[in-house]
């Protein structure tokens, strides 16, 4: 490597950005856990969260939140993204170019444009939502979902969901067009069509492009913050119940209101993060992905 | 076989219609006087309920041209750097054999999936000790460290794709090997380029955790910071509100319709495999 200067020389900027201003700052952000100002006091940190009522309730209600945030993804986000794929992919589909376009354009707009937009959309001060339900008879369903302990979180979750649902919808889609083929026509000709032809055929042979989602989804989420901090504040209202991880680190970082910053707490929060989307990427690599077949044509 | 087809349609229409809706509230209602978005939130504008007072206020309270252009800046430069440094490394791992080539890949794969935002904490010292804090060029660097890994995974594929033939006769006719990659190997990966730069450019630019962190100040506020800071103060004139989302929006939107294609190829060419 050093009789040949030029690779360091094409390796170095980006290993040394990449390594000063992400990798050393994770280290740094898993030891600075482990001190109180500058006295190193071992997992005591670790202690207080879990161990201080009003840490470990401050902390086990973050991560429901945020567990439920994932679920109404995986529960909604996913199938939806496979329909829509599904559809697209069904040959012979004009206008699919259009449909994949328009589709997709929620995903590349701001946290911030989304979020308020459907703040605004669902104020029951500008009525959108209630006059919409109205047309079809159903206002009494109606209530102000964001400022309700009870509905506010799945009602970010669902809108976190039509934000990003055109990445599933893609990268299913790009996996359903490899399918050769011969392999549909063989199905066709043995009469399997429609649905059985997509639950038996298709679905086994995107299978490891669902995996991908499923950790794309979990990383995303449990490192979620901008939509909660744009359309509920800091302090991810109503009562703490729309809380998740990112939102929880970013308070007690940066303190809020009467509560003051704490770098050592805040670095605990995201070493528990790291380690919870280090098992979940962990748990995709060795346990699914190398289960999942790989089908090579 | 007729039946199913419009079926398909009829619910890719409705999908669509669920994904553009919000969108387009916002849109038409930011050219409306304030009594018709509350009288008729969904009519369009016309002659009687057509106002701009909207992007008046915009224009008479934000910065939005500077926010603008700090947003410019950071996307553009981290891209470069991005695009550069990421081509770089690809070239090396995948041109050369050296010891620990697959280690230094795997190293680099890392931040694929380990978000950079849990180092946030060091991050901050780390910025405030270089005294980089509110500068655009700390906002620069960590978008440079967040989309290096994945550039460098999807350019070497295409870098290991150029053939072996080229690369012997432009080093028989005595380039360097400097001269190779600049001149031979970074115009032949141009689509693949496009395709990262992409990629890259839109979580740079509607990133808010960031701009908040790093650099919150007047002078160096993004155009995402600086809309959800003016989102905050204005949240009750609504004309405001929702002229600043217009202005938010149109930019973004118009850049994805004209690269859409690149995109979208991107993704479906097995680019994230």
């Amino acid at each position: 490597m050093f009789k040949r200067p030029h690779i360091l020389v094409f390796l170095a900027p980006a290993v040394i950005i990449y390594t000063l201003v992400m990798i050393l700052p994770l280290f740094g952000t898993l030891r600075l856990a482990l001190f109180r100002g500058d006295g190193f006091v071992g997992l005591a940190n670790f202690q207080t969260l879990f161990g201080d009522p009003r840490w470990s309730a401050a902390f086990w209600n973050a991560l429901g939140n945020n567990l439920w945030f994932f679920i109404v993804h995986m529960l909604v986000q996913n199938p939806i993204g496979i329909a829509l794929a599904a559809l697209l992919s069904s040959n012979r589909l004009r206008g699919a170019a259009f449909y994949r376009t328009a589709i997709f354009i929620p995903t590349i707009l701001s946290f911030v444009v989304v979020g308020f937009a459907w703040k605004l959309i669902l104020s029951p001060l500008w009525g959108i939502a209630p006059n919409m339900l109205d047309a079809v008879g159903l206002k009494s369903l109606f209530a102000p979902w964001l400022g309700r302990e009870g509905s506010a979180l799945t009602t970010l979750a669902l809108i976190s969901v039509w934000q990003f649902v055109g990445i599933p919808m893609m990268l299913i889609y790009a996996a359903m067009i490899s399918i050769p083929d011969e392999v549909i026509e063989a199905a066709e000709i043995d009469g399997i069509t429609g649905w059985s032809q997509f639950r038996r055929i298709k679905l086994p042979l995107i299978l490891p492009a669902i995996g991908i989602i499923s950790v794309l989804t979990f990383v995303g989420n449990f490192n979620a913050f901008d939509l909660i901090y744009v359309s509920q504040g800091a302090l991810a209202g109503p009562n703490y119940a729309t809380d998740i991880l990112g939102t929880f680190m970013f308070r007690t970082f940066f303190g809020f209101q009467l509560q003051l910053g704490d770098p050592n707490m805040g670095a605990t929060i995201a070493s528990v993060m790291f380690v919870i989307i280090l098992a979940g990427v962990c748990l995709y690599l060795f346990g699914i992905h190398r289960r999942l077949r790989r089908y090579q044509f | 076989m007729r039946a199913r087809m419009i079926a398909a349609h009829i619910a890719l229409l409705i999908y669509t219609l669920i994904a553009l809706f919000p969108v387009w509230v916002v849109v038409i209602n930011s050219f409306k006087s304030r009594q018709a978005i509350f009288r008729e939130p969904l009519a369009l504008p016309d002659a009687d309920s057509f106002s701009l007072i909207g992007y008046q206020t915009v224009a008479a309270q934000g910065d939005f041209l500077l926010y603008f252009q700090n947003s410019l800046i950071v996307t553009c430069l981290s891209l470069a750097g991005v695009l550069l440094f990421g081509a770089m490394a690809a070239f090396a791992l995948s041109e050369y054999r050296f010891r620990g080539n697959a280690l230094m890949g795997l190293y680099l794969a890392l931040g694929i999936m380990i978000p950079i935002r849990l180092g946030t904490v060091s991050i901050l010292q780390g910025m405030v000790a270089a005294g980089l804090n509110n500068t655009l060029a700390a906002l620069i660097l960590v978008y440079i460290a967040q989309g290096l890994p994945l550039a460098v995974f999807i350019l070497a594929e295409f870098v290991s794709g150029i053939s072996d033939d080229l690369k012997s006769a432009g080093r028989m006719d005595g380039l360097s090997e400097y001269a190779i990659f600049f001149r031979l190997v970074l115009p032949l990966i141009r689509p693949a380029l496009a395709t990262v730069a992409v990629f890259t450019m839109i979580p740079i630019w509607n990133d808010l955790w960031f701009p908040l962190i790093l650099a919150p100040s007047e002078g160096t506020k993004t155009i995402t910071l600086g809309t959800q800071v003016f989102l905050g103060q204005f949240v009750t004139n609504w004309n405001a509100v929702l002229a600043a989302l217009t202005l938010a929006i149109v930019p973004v939107l118009v850049l994805y319709l004209i690269f859409s294609r690149q995109l979208i190829r991107g993704i479906t060419s097995g680019a994230v495999k």
